[in-house]
């Protein structure tokens, strides 16, 4: 990668803009390996929660109730004594692990469907149709509407925010597939007669990988804050099991009196949407400069 | 034109039937009985059956589609399983806080992202560029929720300087009804400001570049002039569409801040709904969501013409 070239100062009023050379400050390479490195401690942390914290997540204790953060309580008590620090690092387990299911699970749908409708002309339009119905719906309703018609667990929200996130996906996969398919190298493989599992695997998906799991870091992003929203919405993980979006939720009815156990684990949802969005950002400068427009058009996940 | 726009209206219609197909089939995508979800947990045999009729579960699923898909061409959206009243008149009374909400939001989140994008563009690659963008990247990823609590305990419960919760309507004079907009319209606004300020600049920055901007400049026109009437004006499509993409985002974000901020509006409806198993709520409320969408984003694709009297159709 080139390094950041830093722009003459500007005194006059009035100048063109010069874009060759220059980086935002949240690309590159130095925000690459710094948001990387965000995520693998918030990952780690959460991962080895039972060996930072020996106090149970779930451990009730009526008497030190809304205590604000302090040397023994880090990140302060909730309303039923539950410490927030431990709630927050094992939140962390389920949150990440919504995000990775949803991302692995748009990619596959994304990448099948996608590929479908690039290759079968008559499938084409129907599908397409169906993803700009599933788009005409906002995400959040969506995935809301979902989790209320199913058994609210673990799998039914990944499953339920993977919805929403799939259209996006397909609409890049078919986008990026319609442009290869035209390239020699595909007719090449066609003329030999490739069969097409084989021509997709090997000729087609390799070559659109890049802009896909740029794609696949928004969903991520999306997935963390879609599952939040969802358990304040009512819909979300059940409170069994700590998510961060389920801590913040639990704690509303006190919010006025302690901020804290609403505080933590939101920056921590904060800090790991902001650090994918970077890596998302600066691992398509990365991975191919050329794939940036593909990417927003269409409709890189806010 | 007219083609077009007949084309582009005739569009709009299998998108609303894939909407209207996912709406209608919700019910049955579930486990189970439907009419047992809805009478919940402690519900006897009769109530079961009694939702089954009311709900005409009874039908083969084609007819049933029909009949549902009949009623909602004709304005019924059914009856809600929880209060008795009908869905449509549920929505009429509540539509109003999350209008006010939703157009306060575009307003101000337009007034302040636009001009910000035009800046940093103007300004690409200065300071002032990047504070601009990454301050539009931290925007994007801040739960909405957290802004919300924390201006209100800020602001609301602290300082005493707006009030805490809740909604007033106009009815109830102009500055009470403001005043309960401001924060929930600034914390819904982060994100759709992010949005647009980006893209502002990234439409901007391109134009920017174009020769006829250099021309502008050469016979000596106010920079202001050539910003907002030669760069703006050619910006503009971009930007709009993706007001109109944003529509999506801003409806699912008042639910959230409805939510946070108590206000009696759809999104409060929503989540009620879903508590409740309301499925006649919940289906009419995607449908109307859905429909605002579609609507918005075709009255954006008409407007083109008016923006660019280059596109030609």
């Amino acid at each position: 990668m080139v390094a950041a070239i830093e722009p003459p100062a500007h005194r006059r009023p009035w100048r063109l803009p010069r874009l060759v050379g220059w980086r935002s400050p949240l690309r590159g390479r130095g925000a690459l390996i710094g948001a990387a490195a965000v995520l693998i401690v918030i990952a780690a942390v959460s991962i080895a929660a039972p060996l930072i914290t020996d106090v149970s997540p779930q451990e009730l204790d009526p008497i030190s109730r809304l205590l604000p953060p302090a040397a023994d309580h880090w990140f302060g008590t909730d309303g039923l004594g539950r410490d927030v620090f431990a709630r927050t690092l094992y939140g962390g387990r389920i949150s990440l692990l919504v995000g990775f299911g949803v991302a692995v699970l748009t990619t596959v749908f994304g990448l099948l469907i996608g590929a479908i409708a690039g290759f079968a002309r008559l499938a084409d339009e129907l599908i397409m149709r169906v993803m700009d119905g599933l788009m005409a719906i906002p995400g959040i309703l969506l995935a809301a509407a979902l989790m209320a018609v199913s058994h609210p667990g673990l799998t039914t929200v990944i499953v339920a925010i993977s919805v929403p996130e799939v259209p996006r996906m397909v609409r890049l996969v078919r986008s990026m597939v319609l442009s290869v398919r035209e390239r020699p190298f595909v007719e090449a493989a066609v003329l030999s007669g490739t069969r097409l599992p084989r021509l997709l695997l090997r000729h087609v998906i390799p070559n659109i990988l890049a802009p896909v799991v740029v794609q696949a870091t928004f969903a991520f992003a999306m997935a963390i804050l879609l599952e939040s929203y969802l358990s304040l919405l009512g819909a979300g993980i059940p409170p069994g099991i700590p998510s961060w979006g389920n801590i913040i939720t639990d704690s509303i009815n006190t919010v006025r009196t302690a901020f804290w156990p609403i505080l933590f684990p939101g920056l921590f949802v904060a800090i790991t949407v902001l650090a994918v969005n970077i890596l998302g950002d600066s691992l398509r400068d990365f991975l191919d400069p050329r794939f940036v427009r593909q990417v927003r058009m269409a409709g890189s996940a806010p | 034109m007219v083609s077009y726009a007949a084309r582009r209206l005739l569009g709009v219609i299998p998108v609303m039937l894939v909407v209207g197909v996912f709406v209608f089939m919700l019910l049955h995508l579930g486990a189970g009985d439907p009419a047992a979800l809805i009478a919940g947990d402690f519900a006897t045999p009769a109530q079961i059956a009694h939702i089954h009729t009311l709900l005409g579960l009874d039908q083969p699923l084609p007819v049933q589609f029909g009949r549902w898909g009949w009623n909602i061409l004709h304005g019924n959206l059914g009856v809600s399983v929880f209060s008795g009243v009908s869905v449509v008149k549920l929505i009429g009374e509540r539509i109003w806080p999350t209008l006010a909400l939703a157009v306060s939001t575009i307003v101000f989140s337009c007034a302040l992202s636009i001009p910000l994008g035009i800046f940093a563009a103007w300004r690409a690659g200065t300071a002032i560029d990047r504070s601009v963008m990454a301050l539009a990247v931290a925007a994007f990823s801040f739960p909405v929720f957290l802004v919300g609590y924390a201006m209100m305990i800020v602001l609301g419960v602290n300082w005493h300087i707006l009030p805490v919760q809740g909604y007033a309507p106009l009815s109830a004079g102009l500055w009470p009804f403001l005043s309960h907009l401001i924060m929930p319209t600034v914390t819904l606004g982060f994100v759709y400001l992010a949005l647009l300020a980006r893209i502002t600049r990234a439409s901007m920055v391109e134009v920017l570049s174009q020769d006829y901007i250099r021309t502008a400049r050469a016979k000596g026109l106010k920079m202001r002039t050539v910003l907002t009437v030669h760069a703006l004006k050619n910006a503009a499509v971009p930007i709009v569409t993706t007001i109109g993409n944003g529509i999506a985002l801003l409806i699912g974000g008042a639910v959230v801040t409805e939510t946070v901020f108590a206000i009696p509006g759809l999104g409060r409806l929503t989540v009620d709904a879903i508590t409740q198993h309301d499925y006649p709520v919940i289906q009419g409320l995607i449908l109307v969501f859905g429909g605002v969408y579609v609507v918005v984003n075709l009255l954006i694709d008409l407007a083109y013409t008016l923006l660019d009297p280059r596109i030609r159709y």
